[in-house]
């Protein structure tokens, strides 16, 4: 056995431990980190909404949530959502079968379940609790990941990236597959199987094209592949939002100037494009430091996931790291016309309530995982 | 604590960390992608999109419909849509925003309310957004700008429509009135269905059939230039019109009904009870609705709202008050009809009313009481005494089923916005609402349309034409033909009686309340070839301590007994149902019923003509 810390090594880590750390189990790197991002984000939205203050007003109370929701993750040592996985994941299942037959549509789709209070979208659990199933599947095995285990592992991910996907919700089940995927993947999963398994998605693509998706998904593949086919309807918002990213240039047209924007040309410009308008007044110059701290959240993440003291915590840090990443780069690619328009939001900026708070609630995960290292070894 | 946790094996950590730095290296590289397409974007490309950004674009804009017309019973318009022109600044455009309003000051007249407006509206929006700052300009106004336009870059006179009430006051409150949308009632409804319309209705029918009234917005894709100005319409997908509305509601008889209240707050509701159908449904004071859909300013609207007559509070369906001798037709037939009492039965008053081991005095209206009384004196000459025993021996949760089944305390089911439900007490609702136990002597009161007893009048006018109607009841409405199917049907089931005679009964003592001899309201029985049938209330606002008497000089204005009545007519086919409130009238019978005669005289004479034009016409 090879413990990197000794009791005696751990009380006097203690004893110089931050409050936030000791106290709040809050790691103070991430923290400010998505601080910083949240602030960035409030002001695009405010140019991005027109400088209206009160969906701002909107957008703070959110953010404000969020944080409780991630100072109560946070306080939730790792071994307990080890030994809640499977019920977490269960109850997930279950709402999304539940929302498919009993929830409420709105625009085509079926994603609410309402709560009388408020609605819910079990989609958003599903965004953790997949990972951390993954992780506890995988990491009661001994890794590199067995044949076996990481074909029971594909079938635990695909239930509920299918049930997401027949809602229709096409961004969050690619998000959630991927985030699966990420864990599978960190698990040690062989090169070979890895290559065998793209081929089989690739296989599945022309099925899923075929019988697996909607008119209007289609429609977003193709126009992706052609904006020009439709230029004023499905096309209208890749090239609306290429214009607004290009004609930002390098230093942007200046916070609350972009004329795309305000002109109303970009469509949902507060919610899924809102890049567009950030690009657009902020330049490359913006897009550069904005990725730039996109990054170091990712790879802040990945190095809680690299200091963990067990696989369990450190596949679900790294699992969680990457979803994060997956979201910023889909959007992103998204708006700027690298990826098809799948719908998912740019993390912590877009404006819009309980993806906000399942991002940060995942965050409260991560600081949980860094802040109760060796609080057992002792 | 399990293996699962202590399992570390220097291997397995090495499996994943080794994964993790892949996984980083992957993000970073995908990261520079990301960088890279936003860089080819913004810097290859640049001269092309920022080209494409500054040349004309095609840029789509919402169409909005226009509103529904509302229409009287007899296809007069009460409610229409009006060009007007108003006035816009585009802050860009100007270099001294002051300087330019106090010019435009000089030449249209600019209040200090429209400058803050505009100030306000400016702070919200972007400098390239044309910005009212008057809403309504004249005919000689726009003439006058439109000569000095080069003197004024950047303001512009542009046409739009808004609401117009060519009735002013009248039926105000029944029609209501629109406003401009807050962000609270946008982020309620679908925001695309308002998207480029500023209006939306805000109380009465304007507000209750709004997704009618509306229509679906079109759109137009239109060319415009870097600053967003339109250059032309590429394409149009018109707007569907809103719908137009046509109302059961006589904006004559509601102008009657108005007019009767005269200086008094009150309500005063017509209906046909053959149908519901409502005629009149007059509130007062009033408000002009033209005012308000025009933009009234916030100190305006302040003043209108804070007003203590509060003129904008629909009395008819909103005011609740304590129903007094209204109660006794139905209470009376309740009665008899439970057993509690004989239709021939007589009960004496000598002008107090006493319960075994309780003090309270109750008292009757008239002094030195009625002396002997059945059920036709007691409703004729409004007798308490009867009643009051008449309640004793009913019990309080007798008398709640038998009233619910009249439509007492419950919501008359007229699709408007802002109606109030009436209380009918029991037991039960007093142990629910306010925790307490039951008394024998609110019984008492109860008996007479006192103490927690409240209705409002379109509840009083519904529950009227019950009666006129023999037991069958109606659903108010005000949209002509078929009642709406959306309206909320109240709980209301036909009555029938074991011994039917007994409607005729309370009728005929209906009848005699206006045209018998000792009727209370016998003052307006005269000069009619048709019977009106009745009944006064008198409604106490504030309680007379024990011993004291109710004396209308000496009392404050507000704290004067509520005057009402209730009628139908003609008492053999009841056509016409009237129920009047008089906030503070003093007495059912001197100010409510003349008012009431006032408006029957207008229906009936009214019905006179129409069919006489029927005739003339075979």
């Amino acid at each position: 056995m090879n413990w990197p810390d000794s009791g005696v090594n751990a009380v006097a880590r203690r004893a110089t431990g931050d409050l936030l750390q000791r106290g709040l189990h809050l790691d103070g790197v991430l923290l400010g980190l998505v601080a910083l991002l949240s602030g960035l984000g409030v002001i695009i939205l405010y140019s991005a909404f027109g400088g209206r203050v009160e969906p701002i007003q909107d957008h703070l109370v959110r953010l404000g949530v969020g944080a409780g929701g991630m100072i109560i993750a946070a306080q939730i040592p790792p071994w307990q959502l080890r030994r809640v996985a499977p019920w977490l994941f269960g109850v997930g299942v279950l709402l999304l079968v539940a929302v498919l037959t009993v929830g409420e549509s709105g625009g085509g789709a079926r994603r609410w379940l309402d709560l009388g209070v408020a609605g819910f979208q079990p989609s958003e659990l599903m965004k953790l609790a997949l990972p951390i199933m993954v992780a506890w599947l995988i990491a009661r095995a001994s890794m590199p990941v067995s044949i076996g285990r990481a074909a029971a592992t594909v079938l635990v991910i695909a239930l509920p990236v299918g049930l997401i996907g027949s809602q229709p919700d096409l961004g969050t089940a690619v998000l959630i597959g991927a985030a699966g995927a990420g864990v599978l993947f960190l698990g040690g999963i062989g090169w070979r199987l890895i290559v065998a398994l793209i081929g089989l998605v690739a296989a599945a693509v022309p099925l899923l094209w075929q019988f697996g998706m909607q008119d209007y998904q289609r429609e977003r593949v193709l126009t992706f592949l052609d904006p020009t086919r439709d230029p004023l309807g499905a096309g209208y918002n890749i090239i609306q939002s290429q214009i607004a990213i290009g004609s930002g240039g390098i230093h942007g047209k200046g916070w609350l100037n972009g004329t795309q924007a305000h002109l109303e040309f970009i469509p949902e410009r507060h919610t899924d494009f809102v890049f567009a308008v950030m690009a657009e007044e902020f330049g490359l110059v913006g897009v550069c430091a904005l990725l730039i701290l996109y990054l170091l959240i990712t790879l802040r993440g990945l190095w809680i996931a690299h200091e963990a003291q067990d696989n369990f915590s450190r596949l679900l840090a790294g699992g969680l790291s990457l979803t994060f990443f997956v979201y910023c780069f889909v959007n992103v690619g998204m708006v700027s016309g690298l990826l098809p328009v799948v719908g998912l939001p740019l993390p912590l900026i877009s404006y819009g309530g309980s993806a906000m708070v399942t991002l940060l609630v995942g965050f409260g995960i991560l600081m949980s995982i860094h802040t109760h290292r060796r609080m057992w070894s002792s | 604590m399990d293996l699962g946790t202590l399992r570390d094996t220097p291997r397995e950590r090495q499996v994943v960390r080794r994964r993790l730095l892949i996984a980083g290296l992957i993000g970073a590289l995908l990261c520079l992608v990301l960088a890279g397409r936003i860089a080819y974007l913004q810097t290859v490309r640049y001269d092309h999109f920022a080209a494409q950004s500054q040349d004309n674009r095609v840029r789509i804009a919402s169409v909005a419909p226009t509103r529904g017309i509302i229409r009287d019973r007899d296809g007069r318009v009460l409610a229409d849509n009006q060009p007007a022109f108003r006035l816009t600044i585009v802050p860009e455009r100007v270099d001294d925003l002051d300087a330019l309003i106090d010019q435009l000051d000089d030449l249209v007249g600019v209040s200090a309310s429209e400058r803050a407006a505009f100030r306000e509206a400016r702070q919200r929006s972007r400098g390239f957004q044309a910005i009212p700052l008057k809403r309504q300009l004249s005919e000689a106004a726009v003439a006058r700008v439109a000569v000095n336009r080069h003197r004024f870059p950047g303001v512009e006179v542009q046409p739009h429509l808004i609401r117009h009430y060519p009735y002013g006051p009248v039926g105000g409150h029944a029609i209501g009135y629109v406003g401009r949308i807050s962000e609270a009632e946008l982020s309620s409804r679908n925001r695309r269905a308002y998207r480029g319309s500023s209006v939306i209705g805000k109380t009465g029918l304007e507000k209750a059939y709004e997704r009618r009234l509306r229509g679906e917005m079109g759109s137009e894709r239109i060319e415009t230039n870097a600053l967003g100005r339109p250059i032309d319409v590429i394409e149009r997908d018109p707007p569907t019109p809103g719908q137009d509305l046509t109302l059961t509601l006589d904006i004559g008889l509601q102008r009657i009904a108005e007019e009767s209240l005269g200086d008094f707050r009150g309500a005063i509701v017509a209906m046909d009870p053959r149908n519901g159908a409502i005629l009149a449904l007059a509130s007062q004071p009033g408000f002009d609705p033209n005012a308000i859909s025009a933009g009234l300013d916030r100190e305006a609207f302040k003043a209108l709202s804070q007003d203590p007559d509060q003129p904008l509070y629909n009395r008819a369906i909103s005011g609740r008050y304590p129903p007094g001798s209204l109660v006794k037709p139905f209470l009376g037939i309740a009665g008899v009809a439970s057993g509690a009492i004989d239709v021939d039965e007589e009960i004496v008053s000598d002008g107090t009313y006493r319960l075994p081991n309780v003090s309270r005095v109750w008292r009757d209206w008239k002094r030195e009481g009625h002396g002997e009384v059945d059920l036709h004196k007691a409703i004729t000459e409004s007798v308490d005494s009867y009643y009051y025993e008449l309640a004793r021996r009913m019990g309080i949760d007798r008398m709640h089923e038998w009233m619910t089944r009249f439509g007492f305390g419950l919501d008359s089911g007229l699709a408007l916005p802002g109606e109030r439900q009436g209380i009918m007490p029991s037991r039960e609702w007093k142990a629910r609402t306010l925790g307490e136990s039951w008394y024998q002597g609110e019984t008492i009161n109860t008996g007479i349309g006192q103490g927690f007893t409240l209705s409002t009048p379109i509840q009083l006018a519904t529950s009227t034409a019950m009666l006129a109607n023999r037991g069958a009841p109606v659903v108010p409405h005000l949209l002509a033909g078929r009642p709406d199917s959306a309206n909320a049907q109240p709980g209301v089931d036909p009555m029938r009686l074991d011994d039917e005679t007994l409607w005729q009964t309370s009728i005929d003592a209906m009848v005699d309340v206006v045209h018998g001899d000792n009727g209370t309201a016998r003052a307006i029985g005269d000069d009619l070839d048709y019977r009106i049938a009745g009944k006064t209330g008198t409604a106490q606002v504030v309680g007379i301590p024990q011993g004291e008497e109710y004396d209308e000089e000496t009392l404050p204005a507000r704290h004067r007994d509520h005057a009402l009545f209730t009628a139908f007519a003609p008492a053999t086919s009841p056509r016409l149902v009237v129920t009047v409130l008089v906030e503070n009238g003093g007495s059912g019978s001197k100010t409510a019923a003349p008012m009431a005669r006032r408006v029957i005289d207008a229906w009936m004479s009214r019905e006179e003509k129409d069919s006489e034009l029927a005739r003339q016409w075979r």
